[in-house]
């Protein structure tokens, strides 16, 4: 009887325990949880904030999951290494647990600079994890004054989530536009108006270069003064435990379309993994929800002696602000890389479609309402544009574009 | 199992559908309190080009992309129909980025609504199917049907 063992209790866990479920019922499965609850949607921690959700709301699944799926979960135990030639985890508190496979599904953690002063800031943050939901919302007040370092997508939504909590909010980063990983410039500068109008501020290109108690020196040499510090510069992927088991790592563990790492019995899945983005071949660390489910499905299928293949990783964000929407996915490249683009802008919405070598590859949608699965299925399964009436789906996401044959299968036949 | 299909031949791009499913959706009893003069939020949408028209409606997938993607654990498939728990729902529409039918959309308040077959409202079957009036839309079964051989080697229709 297989023994899986999966260091992690997120999103990719879960999936990968209902992967191994699907082919085999009989191996034990253990579950190694860092934080003390049952996997909750780790994405919604701006929206309790924000009071649009709450903890109950929050699990991604129903009271019975581990139960109905025969898994042990083991909280608050943290996997300090791999024996792998005793095949054993180790935990931090020195427990054991035998193993056949092990699904590494261990997340990632802020990234903090290594800021001159930062031990003298009395209330400091991160935002990654419910606890830090739980202890921002303890720290803050009508009267604070917030300042977040890092405009990404961690940073702007604690701001959202945190705008009608305090007296106000600024958000800085070293980059020139907020999203930068998502968005370029002028999208950037749409979304940047949208927060601007809702209350948040900015100082772009300038970030902290030391802290003295509730004061930041930027760059600039400019003074902020704040009560409240959120530190969301970025993430790393959590690859040590992996590194030290043998597996080969770069941004995070590597895998490959069957979420092997480089160490027999030993697989990866979700924020902490590194694999390939088919937009641009190269390998990624997708640090979004949708891949770490797919990836970590795919691992438990693998696992329990099933063959299942996850080869359409892509980067996909649908993130929005007060109501703004931005829809984003895969890779923009642009006419010095071969690439071309066609855009449609009005006031309040800008659209960005990116085509290459008869391919869309990537889409920027902000302040529209459109149907951008139907372009974002157009990547994932790279369907030819000759395939399609691009002329009509380049203006609106429609089935209309697709040929005869393929929307009867669409719709006239059995999923 | 029965799902909704669509026969696009047939359809005359009249737009009673999106009213009909609206209407069944609203939880009221008159059609005309329900829809007059308000903007609807129909769980189906009619699409065209210069050719034909034809309704699009969630197509309940063997394996739905919405239900692994969204980030609220808030879809499901409950007896083979694709479902939405606008409770745990925050609208952040990454079911939007990912279905590649184009078959969701937010209600008036950003929250997801998606086709359930009517099953759920007190229509009890798709109010979009029984409106059509040219059976451009269709409920019934498409699957194949599976059989068993018996001991005594006799064909057993076991259902689909």
């Amino acid at each position: 009887m297989k023994r899986y063992v999966i260091i992690g209790n997120g999103v990719a866990a879960a999936a990968c325990i209902e992967g191994i479920r699907s082919v085999d019922p009989q191996g034990t499965l253990t579950v190694l949880s860092e934080e003390p609850y049952e996997v909750y949607c780790r994405p919604l921690i701006s929206y309790y904030l924000e009071g649009k959700t709450d903890a109950e709301k929050m699990k991604y699944r129903g009271a019975d999951f581990y139960q109905e799926n025969g898994a042990k979960v083991l909280y608050e135990e943290k996997a300090a290494s791999i024996d792998t030639e005793r095949k054993r985890i180790v935990t931090e508190k020195g427990n054991e647990i035998a193993y056949t496979d092990i699904c590494i599904a261990a997340g990632s953690s802020p990234f903090v600079p290594p800021f001159e002063g930062l031990e003298t800031v009395p209330e400091k943050y991160s935002f990654m994890t419910l606890d830090d939901a739980y202890a921002l919302e303890k720290a803050v007040s009508e009267e604070s004054r917030v300042l977040i370092i890092g405009a990404g997508l961690i940073g702007l939504k604690c701001a959202e989530g945190l705008k009608e909590r305090v007296k106000e909010i600024t958000v800085c980063d070293l980059a020139e536009r907020v999203l930068s990983s998502i968005l370029d410039t002028e999208c950037a500068a749409l979304m940047q108006e949208h927060l601007e109008n809702n209350g948040i501020s900015f100082l772009l290109g300038d970030s902290a270069k030391s802290f003295s108690g509730n004061k930041a020196i930027m760059n600039s040499g400019k003074e902020v003064e704040f009560d409240v510090l959120v530190l969301a510069v970025g993430v790393r992927a959590n690859t040590q435990i992996a590194k030290e088991a043998g597996c080969e790592v770069n941004r995070g563990i590597l895998i490959n379309d069957r979420m092997q790492t480089s160490m027999e019995h030993i697989y990866a899945a979700g924020d902490c993994a590194e694999g390939t983005d088919i937009t641009s071949g190269e390998h990624k660390v997708l640090a979004i929800l949708p891949n770490a489910y797919m990836q970590g499905y795919c691992a438990g299928v693998n696992m329990a002696g099933g063959q299942a293949v996850f080869d359409k990783g892509i980067p996909m964000n649908s993130i929005g602000f007060f109501g703004f929407h931005a829809m984003t996915a895969g890779s923009y490249y642009t006419e010095a890389d071969g690439g071309r683009m066609y855009e449609e802008k009005t006031e309040n919405s800008i659209k960005r479609l990116f085509t290459k070598d008869g391919f869309l590859t990537g889409f920027i949608l902000i302040g529209r309402e459109e149907r951008a699965g139907i372009y974002t299925s157009m990547i994932r399964e790279k369907i030819p544009l000759a395939e399609v009436d691009f002329d009509l789906l380049k203006r609106a996401a429609t089935n209309a574009a697709f040929t005869e044959e393929k929307r009867k299968g669409a719709f006239s036949a059995v999923h | 199992m029965k799902r909704v299909y669509v026969n696009e031949e047939w359809c005359l791009g009249c737009h009673l559908c999106e009213y009909n499913c609206a209407f069944a959706n609203s939880g009221m009893d008159d059609m005309a309190e329900a829809l007059k003069g308000k903007k609807i939020f129909p769980r189906i949408h009619v699409e065209e080009n210069d050719r034909i028209t034809f309704a699009v409606s969630c197509r309940h997938c063997e394996d739905p992309i919405c239900v692994k993607s969204c980030i609220a654990g808030a879809i499901s498939k409950r007896d083979g129909v694709v479902c939405v728990d606008q409770d745990k729902c925050v609208g952040c529409l990454t079911c939007v980025l990912v279905c590649p039918y184009g078959a969701l959309a937010p209600n008036e308040n950003g929250i997801m609504q998606k086709c359930e077959l009517c099953l759920t409202n007190s229509f009890g079957e798709p109010a979009c199917v029984s409106g059509c009036p040219n059976n451009a839309i269709v409920y019934e079964s498409r699957d194949e049907v599976q059989t068993e051989v018996d001991p005594d080697g006799r064909t057993l229709y076991v259902g689909d």
